[in-house]
Parts: structure tokens; sequence; C-alpha cells
């Protein structure tokens, strides 16, 4: 990916030098040209074409910024009911990510969902420990939940 | 245009503030380390975040400034808030500070448990 971008930037300064134009928006022209050709050639990579990761990126970013306005709905409804009904406890969950910025990643999205908060990566890389807010029926909507992430944090790193 | 700008600033601020005292109470509140981290590691994140951006919207419309610094300043506390979370309740159950009112408090012991008998036989 890294050097799908590099010789992006390259077919940019390309076109900089084609068009005797060294401005930043003759090079913006000739970076969106070489994104043009970089995804006619993309068979030749042994990448996937690297503008996919970029869209996988951004989508990670907004599932980031909407977990984190619902928890702190969900954390604010706790807060400010009269009664405090809440059950906490921890619970074990396997992931499949095996990278260690992919898990970091995935905790800090499992930080920031509602009602859970990693406790502790087990030595194997395997198990997250979580504490969450409320046990009862949350679980398995939190598995579906995490399955999703998972799946957009796998999708970036493909 | 400016009505609609004015009112952003005003929202971002209020609610920033708004979520800064509820997450106050939240750790006021909430029986456990646990929990008040809940409360402590998002409404305060997303507070601060969102005071940082109506800031940042103020000096952009009124006096024309962009100030890079303060969006730094949100990305920074975006990636470092859920960590500094983790740390704190993580240091606190290995230091052995009981959960509040246990219903599933499953694994996490048992490993820690495993893991200690596993140290003890090498």
């Amino acid at each position: 990916m890294a050097f799908q971008i590099l010789l992006n930037f390259i077919l940019g300064f390309i076109w900089m030098f084609l068009s005797n134009d060294y401005s930043s928006l003759a090079f913006a022209k000739g970076y969106f040209f070489g994104i043009l050709i970089l995804f006619v050639l993309r068979r030749f990579f042994q990448h996937r074409f690297y503008f996919y990761n970029v869209i996988a990126i951004i989508r990670l970013l907004y599932i980031f910024l909407v977990e984190l306005v619902k928890s702190n709905l969900s954390v604010l409804k706790v807060i400010l009911s009269p009664k405090l009904n809440l059950r906490p406890g921890i619970f074990a969950l396997e992931t499949e990510l095996e990278k260690e910025w992919e898990i970091t990643i995935l905790s800090n999205l499992i930080t920031l969902t509602p009602g859970t908060l990693v406790l502790e990566v087990s030595e194997d890389n395997k198990t997250l420990y979580i504490h969450a807010m409320d046990i009862d029926d949350v679980e398995q909507a939190k598995l579906d939940i995490k399955n999703t992430f998972e799946k957009a944090i796998k999708e970036v790193s493909r | 245009m400016s009505v609609i700008v004015d009112f952003l600033i005003g929202f971002f601020i209020l609610v920033g503030a708004l979520l800064c005292l509820i997450a106050m109470f939240g750790v006021i509140r909430l029986p456990d380390v646990y929990t008040r981290n809940h409360a402590a590691s998002k409404a305060a994140t997303l507070g601060v975040m969102s005071i940082l951006l109506g800031t940042f919207l103020y000096f952009y419309f009124y006096e024309g400034h962009f100030n890079s610094r303060v969006i730094l300043g949100i990305v920074f506390l975006f990636m470092t808030a859920p960590v500094s979370g983790h740390l704190i309740n993580r240091a606190a159950y290995n230091s052995g500070v009981k959960i509040w009112d246990k219903s599933v408090r499953d694994d996490l012991k048992e490993y820690n448990q495993k893991k200690r008998n596993k140290s003890s036989i090498d």
C-alpha cells in the first residue's frame, strides 16, 4: 500500500514536470490522474488498489465517531436515571485479529463503545477481558457489534 | 450563515460543558472504580472534544484564524483518552480493587489464577 502511494506521488511530480507548472494545483491534477492510472493497472500489484484501504479507514473513523456519541448517550442515561440499576461484570471476548496495532485499535473502539471498557489483553493476544456496565442482555448485542468492528478493521488491514 | 455558525458554536460549547458536568456527577455517583472510569473516560472525552471544536469554529469564523493546534489537540485527546482509561482500570484490577456488585466475574480471575499457577510451576 505504501508503495502504491509513493508511486502515485511520483506520478504527480512527473505530471508537474511534463506540464512545466510547479503549483500545488498541478500536483493535485497529476495525483488525480495517477489514481486513475493505478486503478487501471491494479492487477499488476501484489496488494489491492490502495484507494479501497483509504475508504475503509474513513469508514472506521466514522464508526469511531458514531460509537463515541452513542456511548456518551448511554452513559448519560445511566448516570442521570434516579435509580442505579446497573449490573457490572467482566466477560471474555475471543478475537481473531493478530497484529498488535489491530488489537490496539479494536480495544480502543471497544473502550469507546456504549458500556464497555477493556481491562486486560491476554498474553497470547487472543482474548480481551472487558468490563461491561450492564451484563444482562447486552452481551450478545456486544458480540454482534464487535463482529462489525472486527470486520471493519480487517477490511483496513487486508 | 452567521446565525447557523453562532448556533453551532454555542451548541458545541454548551454540550461540551454539560457532558463534563455529567461526567463529574457520574464520578461522584457511581459505585466503584470501574464504573466511574466508564463515566470519566467517555463523557469527559467527548465533552472536551466538543468544547475544543467550538473554540476552533469561533476563532475560524470570527477572527479568520485557522488554528491547527486545536485540531491536533482534538486528535490527541481522541487517541489517548481510551488508553488512559484502560491503563487506570488495569492497574486498579491488578492491585486488587474489588468490583462492586459482581454478576458475572468470569474469566479474568481464572486467567490470572492460571497465570499465577504457571509461574509458580516454572
